[in-house]
């Protein structure tokens, strides 16, 4: 399989989104809305449920389904405000003692005016800082589309997991061509030369692991996801100190240079 | 006769070229127009007016090492980490190329500046980004750079004062280079957590992955005016909304007003403004 073809899976129409996995993987959930500053975003579904039946965090990036619900989703594009309800669910997991888990699909963060008047940079910024000193677990996972800085902001994890046919980038394949080529038919180049197939990432050492998709039914898969949330949340021996070390750690080895 | 060129046109590579515009530009002639209130300038004067229009008070783009000269204390500058370069770690297209013409045009190795310096007599740890490299984009070595810098800070218990511009994260680099976004916020919070002090001075053009990151995560903040500063660019907004953006939008002065920078310093005051918020924060004045 080609990058590109990656970049069309992840995209592709009748794919699970992320409130397909909250539902199918978890128990109870329950919905909170809002920032308590401004407004609720809903490109972020964010709320507590079992996993297991111990509670857990779970705040989501949802594209949506149909084209009224994509809509109503901002086609998963976060506003500032979406940011700063994930942190706000973030700092509450941290106060109860619940791991969090992050479901990330989006195709970056909302690009517009109200965004920028409230600042989505430093919404983002925030996150980045606040997520990697969090007294709690956090698991990320790529479940379709993970676009730049908008997927970051949920994406600062003990671990980072991607679905096999999930794509996790600096920049769209499309922005790249036309950027770099002036082309925006350039696309397949780009995509491969990006390096953002979860197999190009796990050699990266960016993520921690890919789950398989291959042949197998959304039932096996949502299973076997629930097993492997539920070890890596619950049954990590780590200290909070030793956890908030791994994770600046795993961070902080990333990158290429020479002397 | 008047040589062709000597008069250099400006050209903005963040919003296109428009008229009217605030076209900030190194100049490289002898004799520059000013693009706000288009006065001509003699070259030298704008540079030993620290690239400010002397006529309209508009801040030029002004290189890396300038900024650092300007700022601290004559003869203290140790630079550090400037060992570190970039190579092509993803075999990405033309990107050793590019490499090579921006170390060519800027002169520098990468598109940040980091060191020790004194600052008002105060020790003090610095960053200068370099817009000419690579539009400052931030690659694996600006973020290692960064990094190693603010462990620094924390170890040698400074503040840091940096100089952001930038188009934001560096493509060639791909995912590594999304991942210094995370790394330098990382290493900013560890700074911060232990007590230091940070003031991000944002200049223009401060957008992208750098606003989304540590530009944003200053104790202080504070702008130069008029100074372009925003997470999406103005193109890409217009692209995408399909309008005309209101004047002075994402500008300094717009960020002021929307609570995003405590204040819009001009450059030759600067020094003045941060010496006086080192000495306020100095540990032993506690």
């Amino acid at each position: 399989m080609e990058a590109i073809d990656r970049v069309n899976a992840a995209r592709a129409k009748g794919r699970p989104t992320s409130i397909s996995f909250i539902n199918r993987i978890f128990d109870d959930f329950t919905e909170f809305h809002g920032d308590r500053r401004y407004a609720d975003d809903k490109a972020i579904i964010g709320g507590i449920a079992w996993l297991n039946n111990r509670a857990v965090t779970v705040i989501a990036l949802e594209k949506g389904i149909d084209t009224k619900d994509k809509i109503f989703r901002y086609f998963g594009s976060a506003h500032p405000e979406g940011y700063r309800k994930a942190l706000r669910l973030m700092k509450q997991a941290e106060k109860f003692h619940r791991p969090v888990i992050c479901l990330v699909d989006t195709s970056g963060a909302y690009c517009g005016i109200g965004a920028e008047e409230r600042g989505q940079g430093q919404a983002i910024a925030e996150n980045l800082m606040e997520m990697m000193t969090l007294k709690t677990p956090v698991i990320s996972l790529l479940v379709g589309e993970g676009g730049s800085g908008g997927a970051l902001a949920l994406a600062v994890a003990d671990q980072v997991w991607m679905m096999e046919n999930s794509v996790y980038s600096v920049i769209s394949p499309e922005g790249c061509a036309s950027i770099l080529w002036k082309d925006s038919t350039k696309t397949s180049e780009a995509a491969k030369s990006l390096k953002l197939t979860a197999e190009d990432l796990l050699k990266l050492g960016v993520i921690e692991k890919i789950i398989p998709e291959g042949e197998q039914n959304w039932d096996d898969i949502f299973a076997s996801l629930k097993k492997e949330f539920a070890e890596a949340v619950f049954n990590n021996n780590c200290s909070i100190e030793e956890l908030m070390k791994k994770r600046y750690n795993r961070f902080r080895r990333m990158g290429g240079s020479r002397k | 006769m008047i040589k062709k060129g000597v008069f250099k046109k400006p050209n903005n590579i963040l919003e296109g070229a428009q008229e009217n515009s605030a076209i900030p530009q190194v100049p490289d002639k002898i004799m520059t127009s000013c693009p706000v209130c288009k006065a001509m300038l003699i070259s030298e004067t704008l540079d030993s007016n620290a690239f400010i229009c002397p006529k309209c008070g508009h801040h030029f783009r002004i290189k890396a090492r300038r900024r650092i000269e300007l700022l601290v204390d004559a003869d203290t500058f140790i630079e550090l980490f400037d060992g570190l370069l970039s190579h092509n770690v993803l075999d990405f297209p033309e990107y050793d190329k590019k490499l090579q013409k921006a170390m060519q045009e800027s002169g520098e190795k990468e598109a940040v500046i980091c060191g020790r310096a004194r600052v008002g007599g105060f020790d003090c740890a610095i960053f200068a980004m370099e817009s000419s490299f690579m539009m400052g984009s931030m690659g694996s070595v600006v973020g290692e750079k960064l990094s190693l810098l603010f462990e620094y800070a924390t170890e040698n218990r400074i503040p840091v004062i940096g100089f952001t511009v930038s188009g934001g994260a560096r493509m060639q680099e791909g995912i590594l280079s999304l991942m210094q976004m995370a790394k330098v916020s990382g290493s900013v919070k560890l700074h911060s957590d232990s007590g230091g002090l940070y003031i991000a001075v944002l200049t223009d053009p401060t957008t992208g992955g750098i606003t989304a990151s540590f530009a944003m995560e200053g104790d202080i903040i504070i702008a130069e005016p008029n100074a372009l500063i925003g997470f999406a660019g103005p193109r890409v907004i217009e692209d995408t909304i399909r309008q005309k953006l209101p004047a002075g939008f994402q500008r300094a002065e717009f960020l002021l007003e929307k609570g995003f920078v405590d204040a819009i310093v001009p450059r030759l005051m600067q020094k003045e403004y941060l010496v006086r918020l080192l000495a306020m924060h100095a540990r032993e004045a506690i």
